[in-house]
């Protein structure tokens, strides 16, 4: 890493220790057994291990089960509305490149009536780091359908069976113009969940990261094949890619080497969901980040907002007649 | 060619200029005068009103132009739906609004013109120059067109003078479509007696990016046009002017709001293109960054929203400019700030409405949507530009009361000030314009994210930086501490505060003028872009001897106190808007189904005064004829005190 000397200096100044505790606040409401809480340990771990400040640190939210995550952080946080955390996180990301942004969101939130939100945040491609927590289901609103209820699945408004094909967030993601980031992690495997974080929490960009995760209140048994049997669950491996530990490659032996620079590759990965693959799909880090491309080196000053404000009022003035001789 | 016959009909022949001495015409002098100049989408019909307007601006006139949009970028040629250009209202004292019907409209083909009598915008009798090359069209139902089209004008008395502008204007430039527009401020320059040297000035400024053939031919056209008026029209007017003492700027409506973000410090404007909002964005786009400033176009309406509630949350109070539509898009977004007490200006720059609506026409519609808009209880300051100038300074305001109570300011413009152009003083920036930098010093720990005063409600906000500040912000009901509030009480005591933010404000505020007398038979009262038809009519009917004033509300939510006793003053309130009301004239309509317009209603729920109103739904500005009618009748009708 390339950094000047007064970036070490502030670097050295501002960087302190914080146990785990530093980042926890109230205890979760969440059920038993949600994915969600094991999501929560991984992150608060990486703030940990990160060292980051928890003032310089803000979670936004949607809502949703997922979307009460900022409120189990003792950082910033903006718990907002349905669908809007994305445009909220690039606003505060935009003003304030100084923080880190993180955007806790669900399949409801992000994939349904954010999703105009969704793809346009990839394409901005701000440096952030996007958690998509899919559970298949509408929690918090008692078990509707979500876009990824695989087809045929039973809920309160589809006691039928769900009767479309689920949405496939990865290769959705995978197919805007400008994604840099694409990981997948499933909570039954927290170290990988980890490893997936801090490598999205490394890359400059817009980090996606889907994490498949089990609702023991509405769908208890529906993620049970994949949790029972190893072999349903595809690791991607690959130097560029997270490490997978001795004792987890013992047991999930369903292995494949995959670069993350490697686009198409990644969508042709992303397009089978029967084995879940699980690691880092894509990574790019030369995409250009909204944030940098738009941000001005420029400080609004009154000195600077003065001139300008003079020189615009210049093009429309009407001098008296007797001044227009001495203006020339 | 030209029929020479017709085309001098009514002009002198157009032979060689005759000596100086016999083109001494004597100019009638004039209070005002309005003048329309329409034309197919693309001839400059536009650029050459907008000239007019500031040669006559720097004469030392007052003025007030309009302008005329179609809805279509390219609407078919000669179209009657198709008619662009822009009305220019010149007087001898300051101008507050576009007037009544036109005195004198150039009309660059008969189809436009006739889009512009079925408005009703022209005067029973005006003179209207028309270009005669149609007469001698190739396509023979194009000439026949023309010529019905002309006989039947002259036949309804209209003063109709033919002009070969064309045939002009190929004498100095092969394509006479393009500069024709130029040719056309000459003449108007000579009708209006304005200085030929500040219109070459103007043609300057205007073109002067461009090269400087492009502005010597233009300079040509416009010798060319003023030489052929005082060669061949046989009158000429005057409108004594008053030099301009200070620098004055002229601007529309929508640069001025961009100006007024400009100079009130913000840093961040997120939109979405909607008409007629978005050339405050264009025009912001060019000037922000030098200052510092961005103006992000996000994917849809309530994605400008939320980015600008982010940006707000985390820096600086924002803003975020839109129309109708756009409007009500925001709103659930618009409950959050409030909810979460983030600073936020949001512009509505109304339009016909509901739904799709009139897009590029002028409306009050969304005074009720901007007061009580978004659900539950989202108590937010709503406030009303009336003229160009207030545009401007309206923003430096909003800002300020936003970063102050932490709280959401919507300033309602409409498409009349939007497109309106108007001369006012040249601001002079003050530094306390601006909003200090953003605080990022730390807080004594377990400090209150929502600290409310038990008076004032307020509380100090803590930006994400702030040591010992952490907290999670929530659009669920919270205490102070931005906990989510499971206790009735507490999100009683949140409510609660949040309205008294608003009393806190009003208490700063001052009573609203009268225009006219203190007390009287009516008082008028309005809000928004009508203040100069309606201060108009009052002045003339004052004139008069009748007993009638006016007063013009820019705090519309919270409003200023004072007001119910100076309506206490008159028999009769009402209010002037251009929104809907039902009329009592409709066999259905009676006292107990009657919708009121939308300040009527407001009044009267506030104050418990009688309050009738007056309105219509036209997508024009309401003309100060209409009004002065309006009020004759209403003062005729016998009034009770209320």
């Amino acid at each position: 890493m390339n950094l000047r000397a007064t970036d070490c200096v502030l670097r050295m100044m501002h960087e302190e220790e914080h146990d785990l505790e530093s980042y926890q606040a109230s205890i979760p409401r969440w059920c038993n057994g949600c994915g969600d809480n094991a999501i929560l340990a991984a992150v608060q771990r990486l703030c940990r291990d990160e060292k980051l400040r928890p003032e310089k640190t803000v979670f936004v939210s949607g809502i949703g089960c997922s979307s009460r995550f900022p409120h189990y952080m003792k950082t910033y946080g903006f718990h907002s509305i349905h669908g809007r955390a994305l445009p909220i996180a690039e606003g505060i990301k935009l003003t304030r490149p100084d923080l880190k942004v993180f955007v806790s969101t669900g399949d409801g939130d992000c994939c349904s009536i954010g999703a105009a939100h969704w793809i346009h945040a990839v394409r901005y491609n701000m440096n952030m780091i996007v958690v998509l927590h899919d559970n298949h289901i509408y929690g918090l609103t008692k078990m509707q359908a979500s876009p990824t209820s695989p087809a045929g699945l039973k809920s309160k408004t589809t006691p039928r069976g769900a009767y479309l094909q689920a949405l496939n967030p990865l290769t959705v993601t995978l197919g805007v113009q400008n994604v840099s980031f694409v990981a997948q992690a499933v909570d039954w495997l927290p170290e990988v969940v980890y490893d997936v974080l801090a490598a999205a929490f490394h890359h400059k960009g817009l980090s996606f990261v889907r994490i498949i995760q089990r609702c023991p209140e509405f769908l208890p048994q529906h993620l049970d094949p994949w949790l029972h049997d190893p072999k349903r669950n595809l690791l991607l491996t690959h130097e560029n890619g997270i490490a997978i530990s001795a004792g987890l490659g013992k047991v999930y032996k369903n292995q494949r080497t995959h670069d993350p620079a490697d686009l198409n590759r990644a969508r042709e990965i992303a397009s089978v969901e029967d084995p879940i693959p699980v690691g880092i799909l894509y990574r790019n880090p030369d995409v250009p980040c909204y944030e940098e491309t738009r941000h001005l080196s420029v400080l609004t000053t009154p000195d600077r907002v003065r001139a300008g404000l003079e020189k615009e009022l210049d093009k429309f003035t009407v001098w008296p007649q007797e001044r227009r001789d001495e203006a020339r | 060619m030209m029929n020479e016959a017709l085309a001098s009909a009514r002009a002198p022949a157009a032979g060689s200029p005759p000596p100086r001495a016999a083109r001494q015409k004597a100019a009638l002098a004039l209070d005002e005068h309005v003048v329309e100049i329409v034309s197919d989408s693309g001839e400059g019909a536009q650029r050459c009103g907008q000239s007019l307007g500031s040669i006559a601006a720097r004469m030392g006139n007052g003025v007030w132009t309009v302008e005329i949009i179609p809805a279509e970028i390219q609407p078919p040629a000669r179209s009657i739906e198709g008619a662009s250009g822009n009305r220019v209202r010149l007087g001898a004292k300051r101008m507050a609004n576009g007037g009544n019907e036109a005195d004198l409209v150039v009309a660059f083909n008969e189809q436009v013109l006739i889009g512009r009598v079925r408005a009703g915008e022209l005067k029973p009798g005006c003179t209207i120059l028309l270009e005669s090359a149609w007469r001698e069209h190739a396509d023979a139902k194009i000439a026949a067109s023309y010529v019905e089209t002309h006989d039947r004008l002259v036949a309804e008395g209209y003063k109709v003078i033919e002009i070969p502008m064309e045939r002009e204007c190929r004498k100095h430039v092969p394509d006479p479509r393009r500069g024709k527009n130029m040719f056309v401020l000459g003449m108007l320059c000579s009708i209006y007696s304005l200085d030929l040297q500040l219109a070459r000035e103007q043609i300057a400024f205007a073109f002067g990016k461009k090269n400087e053939s492009v502005v010597r031919a233009n300079v040509r056209l416009l010798e060319a046009g003023h030489e052929w008026a005082e060669a061949n029209l046989e009158f000429k007017y005057r409108i004594p002017a008053v030099p301009v003492e200070s620098p004055q700027v002229v601007i529309n409506g929508n640069t001025a709001l961009a100006l007024g973000v400009l100079a009130s410090g913000m840093e961040v404007c997120a939109m979405y293109p909607i008409t007629p909002a978005t050339s405050a964005s264009h025009y912001l786009s060019e000037a922000f960054e030098s200052v510092g400033g961005i103006v992000h176009q996000a994917e849809d309406e309530i994605a400008a929203c939320a980015f600008a509630i982010g940006a707000s949350y985390a820096g600086k109070c924002a803003i975020t400019i839109t129309s109708g539509p756009g409007y009500s898009l925001k709103q659930e977004a618009i409950g959050l700030a409030v909810m979460c007490e983030i600073p936020l200006v949001v512009v509505n720059v109304q339009r016909g409405g509901p739904s799709t609506g009139q897009p590029t026409k002028a409306e009050q519609g969304d005074l009720l949507a901007a007061c009580f808009g978004s659900h539950g209880d989202a108590p937010k300051v709503v406030m009303a530009p009336a003229t160009i100038e207030d545009c401007f300074y309206s923003i430096i305001t909003a800002r300020k009361i936003a970063e102050t109570f932490n709280t959401v300011v919507v300033v309602l413009s409409d498409a009349n000030l939007a497109t309106s152009q108007q001369p006012f003083a040249r601001p002079s920036f003050e530094d306390s314009w601006l909003a200090p930098p953003v605080d990022q010093s730390a807080v004594d720990e377990g400090a209150k994210p929502y600290d409310w005063d038990p008076v004032t409600g307020l509380a100090r906000r803590l930006v994400p930086g702030q040591p010992h500040g952490m907290h999670t912000l929530t659009g669920l009901a919270h205490d102070r501490r931005s906990r989510v509030a499971y206790d009735p009480g507490i999100n009683e005591e949140a409510i609660r505060h949040r309205s008294l933010k608003l009393a806190a404000l009003q208490k700063s505020l001052q009573t609203p003028p009268v225009f006219g007398g203190d007390s009287g038979d009516l008082l008028v009262i309005g809000w928004g872009s009508t203040k100069g038809a309606i201060e108009e009519s009052v002045e003339r009917l004052r004139a008069e001897g009748l007993r009638v004033s006016s007063m013009h509300l820019m705090f519309l939510q919270p409003m200023p106190a004072g007001i119910k006793e100076i309506m206490r003053r008159f028999g009769q309130v009402m209010t002037i808007e251009n929104n809907w009301s039902d009329r009592l004239e409709d066999e259905l309509i009676d006292e107990s189904n009657r919708r009121y317009s939308a300040l009527a209603m407001m009044l009267r729920a506030r104050y418990l005064v009688d309050v009738d109103c007056w309105s219509e739904v036209r997508g024009q500005p309401i003309k100060p004829g209409t009004i002065e009618r309006v009020l004759r009748d209403k003062l005729k009708a016998k009034g009770r005190r209320p």
